[in-house]
């Protein structure tokens, strides 16, 4: 464990807790000016997570101890994941837990959680949430991996740490084929899990669209507060993830503050650029139908599949 | 896409200038809210002319949402209810439970004349009462159907801003 590691795993939960609901409200309001609206203010969600935080916290009769627990397990995953994934410094505060099956695991965890919490409430909209978020989930899971394993092949390490340190070191990487398709479905993935169109649209009022909104529509206050924050937690965790593993320049390799200011800026412009992309992306989108989903992430895995390919033939 | 494309960049944007806050004197719920509060609407038996209203006010023009209004999809999720039209018998007990579903501190908007005297509908054999004589109602907007003018104001002295 060295010190640059202790740095980042400090900076790091801290800057995604502050940033993710900016990042939120960032995305909702290029939404709204493309659509002619004058939108909230970026620091809308804040607002949101302010207020619920001081509501009166309701569990719904007949749930049981799955329900409470679920948003402190979803919280708890996305922030270990904050901790050690390498956003801001190459070194990770937990080495072995940098690990892509861990990370990916923990990720999966939030997710099933979730998912279990759903189908306590009892109600007929939670539990169909439920069902849609495991059918995209057991799609999604296997082409993470295997995009983020087509990454590891070449530098013979599953360390996201070494990865990230291997592409910085060897800038051709980058535009190799291995990458390009990795990076592709990767980014399909990453819609696909954090429930933005054309999956699942995140500012539907219809149940029968839902996917992600239907399991949570029985939290209420801070609870919900919890939800909400990890959600968006979780987006930041995805796009940083994006962003480092295939241009992972500025991320400090050494423990000096000027190399952690540029580090903590360059992760802020790269999610802050990509997000903005995938809200000016969903404008152009409708959502698609729930049965053509899994047609859209087969592509995708097959995508990941030659890129996994390609990393040993074309090594 | 191209087409939208250029489409969105000759529309630019359509929101009309905000007018004027109505907020003289924050009520100590709307400061606990703190400028966010997210909204279910109940139709507790409306002839749809006020969810037509409902539905521009939170429109590209008016944008409700500039304000920090939002329309939700659960009580459990909501501040707020906007009730529109009378109570009708059938749904005097829903209405009653959506009220309890929402986690305090708690507000009730009568959206239109209907929601605040029964309107045309008043003395009609499947009319329980006004909004009022179901639950507890915060704020009221007249009209038939109010303007959505009149529904931003509304919902903008809950949010204070």
């Amino acid at each position: 464990m060295s010190a640059l590691g202790i740095v980042g795993g400090v900076v790091q939960p801290v800057l995604i807790v502050a940033g993710s609901p900016l990042l939120v409200g960032v995305m909702r309001q290029v939404r709204a000016r493309l659509e002619g609206r004058a939108g909230p203010g970026v620091g809308q969600p804040w607002r949101d997570l302010r207020k619920l935080f001081g509501k009166e916290r309701i569990s719904p009769r007949g749930t049981s101890e799955v329900f409470r627990v679920a948003p402190l397990v979803l919280v708890a995953t996305t922030l270990v994941v904050a901790v050690v994934t390498p956003f801001v410094t190459t070194d990770s505060a937990v080495d072995p837990v940098a690990d892509l099956f861990a990370v990916v695991a923990l990720l999966a965890l939030g997710a099933v959680t979730l998912a279990l919490a759903g189908l306590d409430t009892g109600t007929a909209f939670g539990g169909m949430g439920s069902s849609r978020e495991m059918t995209i989930l057991a799609l999604v899971e296997p082409t993470l991996l295997v995009s983020i394993f087509a990454l590891s092949v070449r530098v013979g390490s599953t360390n996201l740490g070494a990865i990230v340190s291997a592409t910085l070191h060897d800038p051709v990487r980058v535009i190799s084929p291995v990458s390009l398709l990795a990076a592709v479905a990767l980014i399909i993935v990453i819609v696909a899990e954090t429930g933005r169109l054309p999956v699942d649209n995140p500012s539907t009022h219809l149940e029968l669209t839902m996917v992600h909104e239907a399991m949570v529509l029985e939290y209420a206050g801070p609870d919900l507060a919890l939800v909400e924050l990890a959600s968006a937690m979780r987006m930041s965790v995805f796009l940083g993830l994006l962003a480092n593993l295939f241009l992972p320049w500025g991320i400090a390799s050494t423990a000096t503050p000027i190399a952690l200011l540029v580090g903590v800026l360059a992760l802020i412009i790269k999610v802050g650029l990509l997000g903005v992309l995938l809200a000016a992306g969903e404008v152009f989108l409708a959502k698609l139908r729930l049965f053509r989903v899994p047609e859209l992430l087969a592509g995708s895995f097959l995508l990941s599949l030659l890129a996994v390919a390609a990393s040993f033939f074309l090594a | 896409m191209l087409g939208l494309l250029r489409k969105i960049r000759r529309t630019g944007r359509v929101a009309e200038p905000a007018p004027p806050s109505p907020v003289v004197d924050r009520s100590a719920v709307a400061a606990e809210l703190g400028g966010s509060v997210q909204i279910r609407h109940v139709d507790a038996g409306s002839c749809n002319g006020c969810e037509v209203e409902i539905g521009s006010a939170f429109g590209p023009v008016y944008d409700a949402e500039r304000y920090g209004a939002r329309l939700v999809a659960s009580p459990r999720h909501a501040d707020a209810l906007v009730v529109t039209g009378p109570v009708t018998r059938n749904m005097a007990e829903p209405l009653r439970r959506t009220y309890e579903a929402v986690p305090g501190p708690k507000l009730v908007v009568a959206v239109g004349d209907c929601a605040r005297n029964c309107g045309v509908f008043a003395g009609a054999y499947g009319v329980a009462g006004a909004v009022r004589d179901v639950v507890p109602v915060d704020v009221e907007i007249a009209g038939c159907p109010p303007r959505p003018e009149a529904i931003v104001e509304g919902l903008r002295k809950l949010t204070g801003r």
